[in-house]
């Protein structure tokens, strides 16, 4: 079983390297809060298309982009989502994918609400080891922004669109805060005026 | 012994109903297409195979404060809608517009006709100062105002007087207040490529205003607003800001509110920052802020024509009242400043509709984690069958994902009670649901606006849009809405 999962992830590998390759410079110009956000940003929503549901996402997306050819290997690394429950799921992620992009592909329950263009805090993420957390840039004002609003902020908080896979984070693990549990306890109430 | 038998007995009756549910569906109905609402309907679908929800609104369009809410000049925040659109368009979900819970289909007809009834339709009202000449002309709530630019059917005709005057008062420094101001004081040129109503937009094009204030109770380590909104108003081109900086001398009670609080700690840099390198413009629109003063009365103007010609305002200063809290108190000290208008930012309020237990003093509907609770006692009993969330469910505070985390938790709270049998009286009787609604609002000759219908008042938006390079051109009357709906249908009248 594992070994069929991992060989999926693998598949998942060679067709998010196409994606990646068309979606890569949208989330770059997300982190430097320069790109015009727009409605009409098809591609990215389309990766998102069904992964809410179900895995139909993945089989679609296949036959949409085998037909744009190419085969090159891309290098991976090796990412651990820890989900709400606990349970650890083992991806390789390309290089130069975002963690929310990487999560969504492997139908990891990570919510994207504004697509990564930095206005939400919901793809949150934990980084649980404070070592890879310090390879991370800093992150930019615009990230702490929403990072205020994250439910269960811990030390080693990110947004799950701002890290993008990098060769030094292979093997880093990332935890997926579970809401509702501490939802009284972290809840954002603005002081009344 | 009885009673735990009894309880036995449902569960294991639930148990089994649950394997045959499979083929009855679990009827859901939710009341408001906000963020609430549509985060509730994406978690019930997800959770329950058989769950079949039904969304209902006021309005012909969906997504609540996400179209009537969010600033035009916030449309990275609106791309929520994309999930919510799939939401709609789910194949066990509808949506239905246009239809009114209280006066289109009662609460006790919801309830007959699903076994789930979650009211997610927010607060579409306003807290009030309870101040001599609130009534006065002039003076608006903020959400008027943000209904007004954001092309709310019902905030068309409010037609503020933009023109009469060069200075605003504010009271709050929420969000909505920040972006209030912000509205008010950008330069019109850079609001018109946005989505924002064009008859708010032509408004504002001929605004005098040029100063406003953002009058708040406490001080600036206690500022309601969120950090990216505090940045952009502070980054307005040729803006002048001012904060006084003797506001911002800290006392050790604030200093312990700083460090556990990361978002007050933000803010208070951010002013600080502004209050002492901030370059003056002199003679250009200003953006005062005014901490450490409520408001104490409205001055009416002299011509006697009812009109607001400024506001008396009263120096606080803070009293701890717990641990890490703070609220103003007054000191007797009285200073006016002159003002042609008014925005109360001082909070949204829901309004109950009949049938539904309501907490006038909180504003919401007494709940415990999202279940409707028959009133405010110690004594009160579960409503079977009913739910809330959202800002009826926990007032009207917090950002589009709060709701996220509330619609997880009634959701949460509905499984439980399906699991735990507490809904078997209901869910044992297979419901009409939808087609029972549709009977009941065709033979009132209610016209539903369907996800479909929805698609046509986008796309028809989406034309108007690009003729003006704007993303979008609201349709922003009752009547335009509705007929775009009937774009292609001959002899539709309303």
């Amino acid at each position: 079983m594992l070994n069929l999962n991992s060989r999926l992830a693998r598949v998942g590998v060679s067709i998010a390297k196409h994606l990646c390759t068309r979606d890569y410079t949208y989330t770059r110009g997300a982190r430097n809060y320069c790109l015009k956000p727009s409605f009409q940003k098809n591609s990215f929503t389309n990766l998102y298309k069904g992964a809410m549901f179900g895995k139909h996402n993945f089989l679609s997306t296949f036959s949409n982009n085998t037909t744009e050819g190419g085969s090159e290997e891309k290098e991976t690394i090796s990412v651990t989502f820890v989900d709400k429950d606990g349970e650890e799921k083992l991806l390789q992620v390309p290089i130069g994918m975002s963690m929310l992009e990487a999560a969504h592909e492997n139908d990891i329950d990570l919510e994207g609400a504004c697509e990564a263009s930095l206005a939400c805090s919901t793809c949150h993420v934990i980084v649980m080891d404070v070592e890879y957390y310090n390879k991370l840039e800093d992150p930019t004002d615009e990230e702490n922004d929403m990072l205020d609003l994250a439910f269960g902020l811990t030390e080693t908080s990110r947004l799950g669109c701002q890290v993008i896979a990098t060769p030094e984070l292979d093997g880093v693990r990332l935890a997926i805060h579970a809401a509702t549990r501490n939802f009284a306890v972290d809840g954002y109430v603005p002081k009344p005026h | 012994m009885l009673k735990m038998r009894i309880l036995e007995a449902r569960r294991w009756l639930s148990r089994s109903f649950s394997n045959i549910l499979h083929s009855e569906p679990l009827r859901v109905c939710v009341v408001g297409s906000g963020p609430a609402g549509c985060y509730t309907a994406e978690k019930m679908l997800k959770a329950r195979q058989e769950a079949q929800v039904d969304i209902i609104d006021r309005l012909p369009t969906p997504f609540g404060l996400v179209r009537s809410g969010v600033a035009p000049d916030h449309p990275e925040t609106k791309i929520v809608v994309n999930q919510f659109s799939r939401v709609a368009q789910h194949e066990r979900c509808s949506f239905f517009g246009n239809v009114t819970l209280g006066s289109s289909i009662s609460l006790a007809e919801l309830r007959k006709l699903y076994h789930v009834v979650v009211l997610a339709y927010g607060a579409e009202s306003d807290r009030s100062l309870g101040i001599p000449g609130e009534n006065l002309k002039g003076i608006l709530s903020a959400r008027e105002f943000v209904w007004w630019y954001n092309g709310h059917p019902d905030g068309r005709n409010l037609d503020p007087d933009l023109k009469s005057t060069d200075t605003a008062v504010i009271f709050g420094q929420g969000n909505v207040a920040l972006d209030v101001a912000r509205i008010l004081l950008r330069p019109t040129t850079e609001l018109a490529t946005t989505d924002i109503a064009s008859h708010a937009l032509a408004t504002l094009e001929e605004s005098s205003i040029r100063v406003v204030y953002l009058v708040g109770r406490r001080g600036p380590a206690q500022a309601a607003c969120t950090a990216k909104e505090l940045r952009e108003v502070l980054g307005i081109h040729n803006l002048d800001i001012s904060i006084q900086e003797s506001d911002l001398l800290l006392t050790p009670a604030d200093e312990e509110e700083l460090k556990n609080n990361r978002i007050h700690r933000r803010i208070f840099e951010l002013l600080s920052k502004a209050a002492t390198s901030r370059p003056r413009h002199a003679g250009q629109r200003q953006l005062r802020f005014v901490f450490f003063r409520k408001p104490d009365s409205f001055l009416e103007s002299k011509d006697s024509t009812g009109h607001v010609s400024g506001v008396r305002i009263e120096k606080t200063v803070l009293k701890g009242v717990g641990p890490g809290k703070q609220i103003a108190v007054g000191t007797g000290e009285f200073e006016d400043i002159k003002c042609g208008m008014v925005l109360k930012s001082i909070g949204y309020k829901s309004v109950p509709v009949d049938g539904l237990p309501f907490d006038h003093k909180k504003g919401i509907v007494p709940n415990e984690r999202g279940r409707v609770l028959s009133d405010t006692s110690d004594t009160a009993v579960l409503e079977e069958g009913l739910y809330v969330c959202g800002w009826l469910k926990r007032g009207p505070t917090g950002i589009v994902a709060t709701n996220l985390y509330c619609a997880e938790e009634t959701v949460s709270s509905i499984l439980e009670d399906l699991e735990k049998g507490v809904l078997i009286s209901s869910t044992a009787v297979p419901k009409s649901g939808r087609d029972g609604l549709l009977k009941l609002l065709h033979d009132r000759n209610v016209r539903i606006v369907s996800f479909n219908d929805w698609e046509k008042i986008d796309s028809e938006e989406r034309r108007l849009g690009s003729l003006r390079n704007k993303p979008r051109e609201k349709l922003a009357t009752w009547n335009e809405l509705l007929t775009a709906t009937s774009k292609g249908i001959d002899n539709f009248k309303r």
